[in-house]
């Protein structure tokens, strides 16, 4: 037994309770001026330092304070639906296409419900997005009077821009612009090498990627030589769609005009 | 310890006539069982806490499982010869067969005396409506008692020889068992419901037509 | 004495702080706060009371009710009765994916989401196969280990709360706690619903800085277990309220499957890390404690023992901790479908041995999932420790089985 209890205070019957009113004593002596002993903190006067990796409920990211709808990176592919624990996640794609903040063509959610009363702040929805559009909020002052509809936060309520998301997380966001920005500069860089390809060599082929070109006005879709390189951190998700690259890049890199027809 | 097919040839030896057999596990995890019938499982369970090779006493977990009656279409493929000598002909016959389904309990017991396992035995009812009852293995071991009140509970096993059997996460008067497969949830639940898809539908089936309809918010 | 027992003129009411009243003309009385007396007529015995503890009380750990019969202040019969968490945690499993049921795995035992989370990662893991990265393994050794010390520290405090101490040790414990959960707070986002583990690694890496504060922590923690010790152990009253309370023989715990601290204080040497050896726990050198007595005062021995056991465990890992990958490449975040077959695995939790078994048919939802609940099965010999004591003495008994309801009721 590795008991430290000194041995000639225990033959004496109360030795043990004189011992732990010493302990208190030394605590409550303490407190007043040892941190190690006086370990509150007066909420809500004084706020707690939260951590980075702190997490509350999910938030959208949008890439231009000024429009947010218009530049919310989701694309409404709806995995975060599917794989949410709860089934928290509404969403309804729009059956128009609008330019993002990039000027693409992309499907955005005309619908995007988080119920938060059921979400439990499990995350998985920010683990499985392809493309970085929800985050972790991490605002924890949220109580409201009204049950339901306070409760149901809508698309319009959960878009938040990217500074935000820079100043609550900041290496997560440094490091998804980076590798944002990353995969549209090798997008680019192959929508150029296939121009060029097409620019000289006039031939049949040439035009079916021509023609492809124009229809699509980005970069070949579905061709492997144009799939966007999946990013390097582990783990990806395995079912990026093909068909819809990463939209917008980070806040930095303005509008590059898209390959041309 | 000794590997599951010398178990089952030492307990076919020891209790004659009992259906003994192995059901293999196809995964990566390698963790076969021994397949036991009812009516002298409680011996074989005895056997297999009391033998000095196996001292198999600790019974670490009692799960029950539901295997629903399954129809499989089995596909037969003739050959008919032809009769002038050409290639013969392939004549398909599907049948149906109606796989019985029954309630599993599956016992995973470990030793703690030799610190070695586990052994894991199951056990089958014979179907899943009138013949539900096994033998209870509390006297055996008594970690059995309350999950085996479980697996009565969940899926309505009943356990013959349970010192005291009765519902153990659901209260008393509850009807039906909530694990089995075709578990009707009630739909008076006590619930109010969020303005969101699914629920919301669900509770529309309890207003009368006429009612308004919800509005969804903006789109 | 007649059998027809007459109707008593008075009734003797206990109310939970201990006075007692006369009440007229009543044979059964439901009472504020939660107690509700009947008086259950045994001509031969004399008046047997049945008194309901719970569901809502303040020392059942939970919603918790035992139906306790007491003849005077002894405990006659006691039936424990649980089942007001239960959410159908099983069911639920059957009808997510396997990564989706993972943050439903912290809210079994919800105080040591770490070691839950890995016991659901190793059954899945087992079932499909799947390799684990090692620096994935020192980390969920290094998690595991603070979680236990979280636990015991957590036990000690309600323990003492639960003979009465009135929160002062519960507050130096629940201090020291703190520390742990802004560690893991850190770490994984969130302090006790943590979704940490993934099938084939851990989810966030530990950066230096985490390693470094933790060990910072481990090195300061002997030190609050012997402060922690000066107030607690040597106090004669814990001593004469805990010792020969709560007797468990250890043929009656293996029999019964008792698993955890409280079987070891029983004096069986049946510890998961060594036994079965999982993950990487055969690396690290430490020792199992084991109890004489079995009794209360033992198990809450154990429990500081074991504490310091783990200290060691941590000191260990931390050390050694090497650089590397934390998630095995070919692990599948989406889309997971192991082939069918089942498994079960199991770990050594600080409440006792938690296991999980799945039965996977191909699909992405788990054919059967079963959680094997330490704190429910350490709850079959309730009645038989506490037959024979008295009513507070149940309430120390219960502390000492350390049972969350979340893993009772699922």
């Amino acid at each position: 037994m590795f008991i430290r209890v000194h041995l000639w205070l225990t033959k004496m019957l109360g030795s043990g309770l004189i011992q732990g009113l010493a302990v208190t004593a030394k605590n409550l002596v303490g407190s007043f001026h040892d941190p190690l002993r006086f370990t509150t903190l007066e909420y809500p006067e004084q706020q707690p330092k939260l951590p980075e990796n702190y997490r509350n409920f999910p938030f959208l990211v949008t890439e231009n304070a000024g429009d947010p709808m218009g530049t919310l990176r989701c694309v409404a592919c709806q995995i975060c639906e599917k794989e949410c624990p709860p089934q928290c996640i509404y969403i309804e794609k729009s059956k128009d296409k609008k330019p993002d903040a990039t000027g693409r063509m992309q499907i955005y959610p005309a619908v995007f419900d988080i119920d938060t009363s059921v979400c439990m702040s499990c995350q998985i929805c920010v683990e499985v997005c392809p493309f970085d559009a929800i985050k972790m909020d991490q605002v924890f002052e949220i109580a409201t009077t009204d049950r339901f509809s306070a409760l149901l936060l809508r698309r319009e309520q959960l878009a938040k821009p990217n500074e935000y998301y820079h100043s609550i997380h900041p290496t997560e966001a440094t490091e998804v612009d980076a590798r944002l920005a990353a995969e549209r500069k090798v997008a680019e860089e192959k929508a150029k090498a296939a121009a060029a390809a097409k620019a000289t060599a006039p031939k049949p082929a040439a035009n079916a990627a021509v023609a492809g070109l124009a229809e699509a006005g980005r970069p070949g879709p579905a061709t492997p030589a144009t799939k966007p390189i999946p990013a390097p951190t582990p783990p990806q998700p395995a079912s990026s769609n093909p068909a819809q690259p990463p939209a917008a890049p980070s806040a930095e890199a303005e509008n590059s005009p898209p390959a041309a027809a | 310890m000794e590997t599951l097919e010398q178990l089952r040839d030492r307990l076919r030896v020891r209790f004659p006539g009992a259906e003994i057999s192995i059901v293999t596990n196809p995964g990566p995890a390698a963790q076969h069982s021994l397949l036991v019938g009812a009516p002298q499982a409680r011996d074989i369970a005895f056997f297999l806490r009391d033998d000095p090779a196996l001292k198999l006493d600790f019974c670490s977990n009692v799960t029950g499982v539901d295997w629903p009656e399954k129809e499989i279409i089995e596909t037969t493929r003739t050959n008919v010869p032809d009769a002038a000598g050409g290639p013969g002909k392939i004549i398909e016959q599907k049948t149906r067969k109606l796989l019985p389904g029954c309630l599993e309990v599956v016992y995973h017991l470990y030793s703690m005396a030799l610190k070695h396992g586990p052994v894991i035995v199951r056990l089958r009812t014979a179907n899943r409506t009138d013949g539900v009852t096994l033998p209870s293995f509390t006297p055996v071991w008594r970690a059995a008692e309350f999950q085996e009140r479980e697996v009565f509970d969940l899926y309505g096993v009943g356990f013959e020889g349970h010192p005291d059997l009765r519902r153990i996460l659901m209260w008393d008067e509850f009807k039906d068992h909530p694990m089995r497969k075709d578990y009707v949830e009630p739909d008076d639940y006590e619930w109010e419901p969020t303005p969101h898809g699914a629920v919301l539908e669900k509770a529309k089936k309890h207003y009368p037509p006429a009612a308004p309809a919800v509005v969804t918010g903006d789109k | 004495m007649s059998d027809q027992f007459p109707e008593p003129s008075f009734g003797v009411e206990h109310d939970s702080s201990g006075g007692s009243s006369l009440v007229t003309g009543h044979s059964s009385l439901e009472l504020p706060g939660g107690s509700h007396v009947t008086a259950v007529h045994d001509p031969f015995h004399g008046d047997l009371l049945e008194v309901s503890m719970g569901p809502h009380h303040p020392s059942t750990h939970g919603v918790f009710r035992m139906m306790v019969t007491l003849d005077g202040e002894t405990i006659v019969k006691l039936k424990p009765v649980f089942g007001y968490l239960h959410r159908n945690h099983e069911k639920l499993g059957e009808n997510t994916t396997y990564l989706s049921s993972m943050p439903y795995t912290d809210r079994l035992d919800y105080l040591n989401s770490m070691t839950n989370n890995w016991a659901y990662a190793l059954a899945v893991e087992k079932l499909a196969g799947q390799p684990v990265p090692e620096r994935a393994e020192y980390l969920r050794v290094i998690l595991a280990e603070l979680t236990r010390l979280l636990n015991h520290t957590c036990l000690a405090g309600f323990l003492l709360q639960d003979t009465g101490a009135s929160g002062t040790p519960l507050m130096y414990a629940f201090r020291e706690r703190e520390k742990i959960l802004d560690l893991f707070e850190s770490l994984s986002g969130s302090r006790m619903m943590c979704n940490y583990q993934r099938f084939g690694g851990c989810r966030v890496d530990a950066t230096p800085e985490w390693l470094a504060a933790a060990t910072q922590l481990t090195d300061g923690y002997n030190e609050f277990l012997d402060e922690y010790e000066a107030l607690i152990t040597g106090n004669e009253i814990l001593m004469a309220r805990t010792q020969d309370v709560g007797v468990l023989k250890p043929d009656l715990a293996v029999s019964a499957g008792i698993t955890g601290p409280m079987l070891r204080a029983s004096g069986v040497n049946y510890d998961l890390r060594k036994v079965d050896g999982y993950g990487i726990y055969p690396r690290f050198e430490f020792r199992i404690p084991l109890g004489d007595h079995g009794d209360t005062y033992d198990r809450y021995m154990i429990r500081v023992l074991e504490m310091r056991e783990s200290i060691k465990i941590l000191r260990q890992a931390l050390r050694a901790i090497p650089a590397g990958p934390i998630l095995d490449p070919k692990a599948k975040i989406r889309g997971f479908r192991p082939k069918p077959g089942e498994a079960y695995g199991r770990i050594e939790g600080p409440k006792g041995e938690i296991g999980f078994y799945l039965i996977s048919d191909g699909s992405p939802n788990p054919y059967r999932y079963r959680v094997r609940p330490p704190s429910f099965i350490n709850l079959t010999i309730l009645e038989d420790m506490c037959l024979g004591q008295t009513i507070a003495d149940a309430v120390i008994i219960l502390g000492s089985v350390d049972i969350v309801l979340g893993e009772v009721d699922r």
